[in-house]
């Protein structure tokens, strides 16, 4: 049988992929919106893996609210950059610099 | 080694290579392909977790929504893709690094001492007539139906802000002109031509 440790360590693994990929991409804003998405689905496969071995279903619930608010963040971030795109002509993240921050 | 721990660990391969192959990947397109697979996987295992109504949802929305969205906006923007990985080498080794860091401290935290099978016992399956779909309705339309509402605004504003952050301005948009089109007079459209007509041919 597959125990509940199994499960979270392969999400754990999912969830440092997803973050080396924010490290190695960083110019790429298409890619670092992507390794957001890994490491959302990492999170969720936590919960579901919770929610499966204590009985709750509770978990697959917050799973439903993530995959929604991670469907308008996707949708609202690219929206964004398309605009970054129409402005600036460029989606590297070195270009927007403009608050000087 | 049970059918169960086989089907986990092939999933679990794909979904760790795949994951890999994407971010290491030099081509976005690709990069988003490679993440449609490890999507897959992912719904794989859900289903292994008796989530089958999430796994479904993670197919049809996200790969099927989301990550079509992606390729569009990847086609779209046309990216020159010299430009993108000029940093590469220089934040792998760092990045590597704090990954290696973050795994081994979660394996020795959720490792089987903690979370092994004689810790959390796996739960019965269910029986074949239970259903995924019914008894997350049962709580997503009672308990959690004020949180569900909420969602269900919260993409409204999505899709407004979404449609308002790309709309072109005024000027650049194709607009009809209601004043231009009833006073227009017939001979602004229509060009009478003369046309000097061709002679029989004797026969």
């Amino acid at each position: 049988m597959v125990s509940l440790s199994d499960y979270l360590i392969l999400s754990a693994i999912i969830f440092c992929i997803g973050l080396v990929g924010i490290f190695v991409n960083r110019t790429n804003i298409i890619t670092l919106l992507m390794c957001v998405e890994l490491i959302l689905v990492a999170v969720n496969t936590n919960f579901i893996a919770f929610s499966h071995f204590l009985g709750n279903e509770a978990g697959q619930i917050f799973v439903f609210f993530i995959l929604t608010v991670a469907a308008a963040e996707v949708a609202i971030g690219l929206a964004i950059l398309t605009l970054l795109f129409r402005n600036k002509g460029s989606i590297n993240v070195d270009v927007t610099n403009s608050l000087k921050g | 080694m049970t059918f169960d721990q086989i089907l986990f660990y092939v999933f679990s391969f794909w979904f760790i290579a795949s994951s890999l192959a994407m971010i290491f990947s030099r081509n976005a397109a690709k990069a988003v392909l490679f993440l449609i697979l490890s999507f897959f996987s992912a719904a794989s295992i859900w289903i292994l977790l008796e989530a089958e109504f999430l796994a479904i949802t993670l197919i049809l929305v996200y790969v099927g929504a989301v990550m079509v969205l992606f390729l569009f906006v990847i086609k779209m923007l046309n990216i020159d893709k010299s430009t993108l990985r000029a940093k590469f080498a220089g934040y792998l080794p760092l990045g590597l690094i704090v990954a290696a860091i973050i795994i081994a401290e979660m394996t020795l935290v959720l490792g089987g001492n903690q979370f092994g099978l004689d810790v959390v016992a796996a739960p019965a399956r269910h029986a074949a007539d239970y259903s995924n779909i019914t008894v997350l309705a049962m709580q997503l339309y009672t308990t959690y139906v004020y949180p569900f509402e909420l969602a269900a605004v919260l993409l409204l504003i999505a899709i407004i802000a979404a449609i308002t952050l790309v709309h072109r301005n005024e000027a650049s948009r194709k607009k009809q002109s209601i004043s231009e089109q009833v006073s227009v007079q017939a001979k602004d459209r229509v060009r009478l031509v003369s046309i000097a007509s061709p002679k029989k041919e004797a026969k």
